[in-house]
């Protein structure tokens, strides 16, 4: 049977052979991040993969990961495509580098994670909290369930971290 | 402007099939928003109109491409209806970046020999069916797997999944959004030439940064338009090129799908400032034997104002970071010093996959642009240089062409072609 969950009107599926989105999405709902490692090169991936991106090595074992970073950059949805997401515009989209494994293995690296910018307790961030937002924000993870065995991770400003006196955002609010 | 930025160029000797196949023959139906015909019918109209001003017949095609995204017809069904009976073909799953690989491919099999001429189509109703914007049909399928990672947090549609890279590109950079608009102000006045172009009204930057917002840093005016057409290339050996009716856009190099790593997610290799011609160019001017200043006319694809900077940069035709300075300098406007996408492009002719991109630079290498100039005795357009609204977009002297293509910011594809001497 595939894991499936309807989430803000749109049916999210997981086919029960899917192990690696499967296994990703079930520790997001334990509400502890995992990576998977690969065993040789000893990197984390995301997102879930079949083999190691630098070695090509099958095996791979799940990690817990702080879901803590920096936004790197992001995009503000003012005009929805998905009819899901009609009411909840403007909206953000964030990929944020997590503080492990920044910069590595090359300078340019990062297990640059996306999510919504969602309050604390998972409701999507009102505007005036969007306009807090910005490239180098200090952001932690909160999780939203879709089913039971199955939630999606997302982010919120991280208020008890050092802030950025401006973040960088698009010169037009 | 120099070319240290770009790899060794060779043009001591002749790379791989650099000089040898041309593009014969191309071919479009109108451009429109509610076409009224079948993705099938459309296709078959193009491929006609290529064939007719390759001066073939269905005898003379014995090999066909084409490329979709569970939005069109297939090659057996239109080989059927215009008489062709195939020795290759193959469908092929992808959009932007797929044209230029494709004209790789079908070079390719006829060095093969399992076939002789091959016609390549992208047949679409970007407007009325499956709309290239995203929005209708493909915003409402289930998200299964690995699109959950996207898809689930609104992050969908070409714009969507782009704007990381472009605001990057301005944190990174300085880059201003009034810079950027300067590629709609620029393909917009070549539209205004292009009496088949869907938009021929002309833009000023004032115009696109106070167009709404759809996803910053896009703006409505920075977003390509969607139509519903189809449009044909024909390629075939150099020889054969010069039995044709018009002269042969020769093929220099070609490169394609070339990706940044992690092309899964792309994202994941920085920086994401930079994009897949930054691969792609150690393919692309060795194998042409020519580099980034030789080049007189470009179509860098522009499904936004961004990409077509972006990779105007990161194949080395200015300096990274200085793509906002090159695209507002006047260098890609016609009467500049390498007009870009002379059509009007995704952004105002009519969107097609980059096709109408590679169909233009055909159309400039033969000097017969089709503008509004005056037809002269000999049937040919004489063409007037003056770019004054509604007249002339023949670029002068137009010897070399760059066809960038793209997919995604991860993605690219490109292609160098020259005028035929001959």
């Amino acid at each position: 049977m595939p894991l499936q969950g309807e989430y803000m009107g749109m049916m999210l599926t997981i086919d029960d052979l899917d192990h690696e989105n499967l296994d990703f999405f079930r520790h997001c709902h334990e509400g502890s991040f995992h990576l998977q490692r690969g065993k040789t090169s000893g990197l984390l991936r995301y997102p879930p993969t079949t083999a190691c991106p630098w070695t090509g090595e099958r095996e791979s074992e799940w990690v817990p990961v702080e879901g803590k970073g920096t936004v790197h950059t992001y995009a503000e949805v003012h005009h929805p495509i998905q009819p899901a997401f009609r009411d909840k515009v403007p909206y953000l989209v964030i990929l944020a580098d997590l503080d492990t494994q920044k910069g590595a293995p090359s300078e340019h690296e990062a297990l640059r994670v996306a999510g919504n910018l969602m309050t604390a307790d998972g409701q999507f961030a009102p505007p005036e909290m969007i306009r807090r937002v910005g490239i180098g924000t200090r952001v932690k993870m909160v999780y939203v369930e879709v089913a039971d065995g199955f939630s999606l991770p997302h982010w919120t400003i991280d208020e008890d971290a050092d802030q950025p006196e401006t973040p960088w955002r698009y010169p037009q609010e | 402007m120099s070319l240290s930025s770009v790899s060794e160029i060779d043009a001591s000797s002749e790379k791989f099939l650099r000089g040898k196949y041309a593009v014969c023959g191309v071919g479009e139906t109108s451009y429109r928003r509610g076409s009224q015909e079948t993705t099938r019918a459309l296709a078959t109209w193009a491929i006609g109109n290529a064939m007719e001003d390759a001066g073939m017949n269905a005898g003379d095609i014995d090999g066909m491409l084409d490329y979709s995204g569970n939005d069109s017809t297939f090659a057996n069904f239109v080989a059927g209806d215009l008489g062709i009976r195939l020795n290759f073909y193959m469908d092929v799953h992808g959009g932007g970046s797929s044209i230029e690989a494709l004209i790789g491919i079908a070079m390719g099999v006829i060095e093969a020999g399992m076939c002789k001429t091959v016609a390549i189509f992208r047949a679409m109703n970007g407007y009325s069916q499956v709309r290239i914007g995203g929005t209708g049909a493909r915003s409402a399928v289930p998200i299964n797997g690995d699109q959950i990672h996207n898809r689930a947090y609104g992050w969908q549609s070409a714009g969507q999944m782009f704007a990381p890279s472009f605001l990057r590109h301005m944190y990174d950079y300085g880059t201003t959004p009034e810079q950027v608009a300067h590629v709609k102000v620029a393909h917009s006045k070549h539209a205004s030439n292009n009496p088949k172009a869907y938009y021929k009204k002309r833009y000023t930057v004032e115009d696109v940064v106070n167009s709404r917002i759809i996803c910053k840093p896009l703006h409505l005016l920075d977003c390509c338009v969607e139509t519903d057409n189809a449009t044909c290339i024909i390629v075939t050996s150099l020889d054969r090129a010069r039995d044709c009716r018009n002269r042969a856009a020769v093929i220099q190099s070609v490169a394609g799908r070339v990706c940044k790593p992690r092309a899964d997610m792309h994202y994941q290799h920085g920086p994401i400032s930079t994009v897949a011609g930054l691969y792609a160019r150690d393919i692309l001017w060795p194998n042409a034997g020519v580099g980034p200043e030789d080049i007189d006319v470009t179509g860098s694809y522009d499904a936004f104002t961004f990409t077509t900077m972006l990779q105007l940069e990161d194949y080395g035709f200015c300096k990274k970071g200085e793509g906002g300075d090159y695209v507002s300098s006047g260098a890609i406007e016609l009467g500049g010093r390498r007009p870009n996408n002379t059509s009007g492009g995704h952004l105002c002719e009519g969107y097609t996959h980059g096709m109408n991109m590679v169909i233009e630079n055909t159309r400039q290498l033969r000097g017969e642009v089709d503008d509004s100039c005056p037809v002269g005795p000999d049937g040919k357009k004489q063409h007037t240089y003056d770019y004054a609204e509604g007249g002339c977009r023949q670029v002068k002297n137009a010897e070399v062409s760059a066809n960038l293509g793209w997919a995604n910011p991860g993605t690219g594809s490109a292609m160098v072609m020259a005028r035929d001497h001959k």
